[in-house]
């Protein structure tokens, strides 16, 4: 029998290139921080604004009712735009994988490289179908257009499957053993299909809809509450606000699933997002407060009896282990990680309850809900959607820290040795705010055509520049 | 296996440049053509051949990424440790390349046509130049293996490196040429057929000189790779290339731009061969070997397994593409980029350029 700290040891991976200590890990973490928060937003429009156009094309197909054709084929020009952003900010990302961890991708990349292998043919052929599409439009027969557009959704999902199983593995990872430090008999497939894959991937797809959706009724919620209420803008909003709305309430079951499996494999992680020192049973749920790191407790906040233990374990009796199950080097920055859990908690409540008060005046009343304040609330929902979605990621991610691999591999192991980070980071702020402004004016130059634009004229006369 | 991966490198690599390549080249004659009113209507047609098909093409790109860090993982971390400052700046340059081109789309006014076109047409220069200086690096053997154990700034900033930039420049404006004359014709505009022509003959020269004379460049600044390339199969694979590369400046000089496209892409595919085979068996020469780079059998395996039975997908789906491209189904209509902001007269579409 081992000794455990020495088995425990012996599980750790230190980089196969053997690079000196870097200063600074923190600008490295900030550059990938930022570049996923750019990218992810986009990712949610990969996966779930396909299914929303083709659904609008399919209407037009059944009724041919041009309004919306004009829907779909609009919605069409904003996802290859988004689209091309999600191209470049997503090459970005995999320079960085090298260009900040190449210790990490030295080490591991024979174990989850296949991920990325399957991710890049899935979004090859996205690539191909979504320029086949929007430029198809009048081009091909209806029905060939439409079938066009059938791997553009099918590959939004499994891309992301691909990228999830990666953070999945992170997360969970398996398929290697370590001797001496050193990986060795990687098994790709079972990196692949590791346990956390599942409901991280659920709990992004669900998200996907939630963001997109609720950013686009918000768009022609607002057109509602300016007096547009026509076809055009009733079905722009209906679409997509239909589709979020049956989303926002799984999210809340697909959410607690994530949780049990955290407080199963990473108790570390549980306990981050509670602020829960020490382990107990029956430990309550703390809202709001800060944790305090020098008194080791949640100060300020509303504590409820035994629900963390409920949540996490479904007995409100359950022991819930703490941050004290581990030496303070090995625990992630506490307030952030619980700060960013309880923003998304909370806003995926929001969010539950406003898509609960639409479907059902939907289904009891038949209509869309009359106050003005449901629309506001509308418009709300779609930015703070995007937060709960960073937040979400922030929860998952910071609270793997001080791990990129978890329990196998620190971060700050896994880090580039070369110099200058600071400045990288200050230049790729300033393009990425660049970015941003460029594709907002973009968008909202686009929105402000006439739809009418979308369906007349002669075919492929449409708005200049080929969109 | 680790030849198999190391084929789909190749092949990415290859139809990076031929596809992607030939964007950038765009790109250089969109910087190139001048004025706004002058170079409106070649910007018009590098901006309709472009749309359909660029993202589609730098996908290689991150197809080449994901095999190379999956496949030979240590190879991976010291190359992009080492050359981060070229690869970092290509990078950034891809952003800019990217949105401006999608954004120069939309753009109302020939102020903001301008700027968005500057933008993308120079980092359309930029770009090809920095992934270049990087494969220079990786060719002249400068890449240790290590945690950015090679020269942070020797390492792409040396003859070697400069030489590749400037040939994947030339290369990717040559291939832009010769794929825009063609698609010039068939839209049926013979002013823009004849000026990409006469940019694909003086290009197509200009490349070749410079990669004869690179020879002399590599010899000085990297014997060993001067040496693989000057026998065997490199030296074979020269020729090959300098023969297809050739045998294109013939074709489009008769016109033939179809099949000018098949030898251009040719002349590429042989010259990534060769250089291949030219550091056999090395993947960062006197460093590392393909064999001591390569990841566990179970890796390669599950690798060429998958990306096998994606290009089962990727393959016919690719040949649609380029079908409906080919064919002109995708085709938007003709609009030189200086015309929408200039006021609309009676049958403007068919209106000749002012000379």
């Amino acid at each position: 029998m081992l000794d455990p700290d020495f088995v425990i040891f012996a599980q750790r991976v230190s980089g196969v290139l053997g690079g000196e200590s870097q200063p600074d890990l923190l600008e490295a973490r900030w550059m990938q921080a930022l570049s996923l928060a750019v990218h992810i937003p986009i990712v949610c429009f990969g996966i779930a604004f396909p299914a929303m156009i083709l659904f609008m094309e399919g209407l037009y197909l059944r009724t041919g009712d041009v309004t919306y054709k004009a829907l779909a084929k609009r919605w069409s020009k904003v996802a290859l735009i988004l689209f091309a952003v999600g191209v470049v900010t997503g090459t970005i990302l995999s320079f960085e994988f090298g260009l900040l961890w190449p210790e990490f991708m030295a080490s591991f990349g024979e174990v989850f490289g296949l991920a990325f292998g399957l991710e890049g043919v899935s979004f090859f052929i996205e690539a191909i179908f979504i320029a086949i599409y929007v430029y198809g439009w009048d081009r091909l027969s209806r029905r060939a257009h439409f079938l066009t557009g059938i791997p553009i959704v099918i590959t939004g999902f499994s891309g992301s499957f691909m990228v999830i199983a990666v953070n999945g593995w992170m997360n969970n990872p398996q398929g290697f053993d370590v001797v001496n430090g050193r990986v060795v008999d990687p098994a790709p497939w079972d990196a692949l299909l590791n346990n956390h894959l599942w409901h991280e991937l659920m709990h992004m797809y669900l998200a996907g809809y939630i963001v997109s959706g609720f950013i686009v009724a918000g768009v022609y919620a607002s057109a509602r509450l300016r007096g547009r209420r026509d076809r055009y803008h009733r079905a722009g909003l209906v679409v997509p606000l239909t589709f979020a709305a049956l989303a926002a309430p799984m999210q809340v079951v697909v959410g607690d699933w994530a949780g049990r499996t955290v407080a199963e494999n990473q108790p570390v992680k549980l306990a981050a997002f509670e602020g829960l020192p020490r382990t107990i049973e029956g430990a309550p749920f703390t809202i709001g407060g800060y944790y305090d790191e020098e008194e080791g407790e949640v100060k300020y906040g509303i504590e409820i009896p035994k629900l963390l233990s409920l949540l996490a374990h479904h007995d409100p009796n359950a022991r819930v282990e703490g941050l004290n199950i581990v030496p303070a080097d090995d625990r992630p920055p506490i307030n952030v990680v619980r700060f960013a859990f309880q923003t998304m908690i909370g806003i995926g409540t929001g969010l539950a309850l406003l898509a609960t008060v639409y479907l059902f005046t939907w289904v009891r009343r038949r209509r869309l809900p009359r106050s003005r304040w449901f629309y506001r609330a509308v418009m709300a929902a779609g930015p703070l959607s995007l937060v709960a979605l960073i937040c979400g990621w922030i929860t998952t991610e910071v609270g793997r820290q001080p791990w990129v691999v978890y329990e196998v591999m620190r971060t700050s192991q896994a880090v580039t040795a070369a110099d200058g980070l600071e400045l990288g980071f200050v230049f790729l702020i300033l393009v990425y705010v660049g970015l941003a402004a460029a594709v907002y004016w973009l968008l909202r130059r686009l929105s402000r055509r006439p739809p009418e634009v979308e369906v007349g004229g002669a075919p492929g006369a449409g708005p200049a520049g080929g969109y | 296996m680790a030849e198999i991966c190391l084929g789909f490198v190749v092949l990415g690599l290859t139809a990076y440049a031929v596809l992607g390549g030939a964007d950038f080249g765009a790109g250089f004659w969109d910087l190139t053509a001048g004025g706004a009113e002058r170079g409106g209507r070649l910007r018009g047609m590098v901006q309709r051949s472009m749309s359909p098909v660029w993202e589609a093409n730098h996908v290689w790109l991150i197809f080449v990424l994901v095999i190379v860090w999956t496949a030979f993982p240590v190879a991976f971390g010291s190359v992009t440790s080492t050359l981060a400052i070229p690869l970092f700046f290509a990078a950034i340059g891809i952003i800019f390349r990217g949105t401006a081109f999608a954004l120069r789309g939309q753009a109302a006014t020939i102020n903001e046509a301008r700027t968005l076109g500057a933008m993308f047409a120079l980092s359309s220069v930029l770009v090809p130049f920095f992934l270049g200086a990087t494969l220079g690096g990786v060719a002249s053997g400068r890449v240790e293996v290590g945690n950015a154990a090679g020269d942070a700034v020797s390492s792409w900033l040396n003859p070697t490196s400069a030489l590749i930039g400037v040939i994947a420049v030339i290369a990717g404006a040559y291939l832009a040429a010769v794929y825009l004359a063609g698609d010039a014709r068939r839209a049926g505009l013979p002013d823009l057929v004849r000026a990409f022509r006469a940019r694909a003959l003086g290009s197509g020269v200009v490349a070749g000189a410079v990669a004869l004379g690179g020879l002399f460049v590599v010899r000085e600044d990297a014997r060993p790779l001067y040496d693989g390339l000057t026998s065997g199969g490199g030296l074979a694979m020269v020729i090959l290339s300098a023969i297809a590369g050739g045998g294109t400046l013939a074709l489009v000089w008769r016109e033939r731009y179809g099949l000018a496209r098949v030898t251009a892409a040719a002349a590429v595919a042989a010259i990534t061969v060769g250089w291949v085979l030219a550091q056999d068996p090395y993947l960062l020469p006197d460093e590392l070997t393909l064999d001591q780079a390569a990841a566990s059998d179970a890796t390669l395996t599950a690798l060429v397994i998958s990306v096998a039975a994606g290009f089962i997908v990727l393959g016919p789906s690719l040949w649609y593409l380029y079908k409906l491209v080919l064919q002109g189904r995708l085709d938007q209509q003709f609009e030189p980029l200086d015309q929408r902001f200039r006021p609309l007269t009676a049958g403007d579409e068919t209106q000749e350029p002012p000379r």
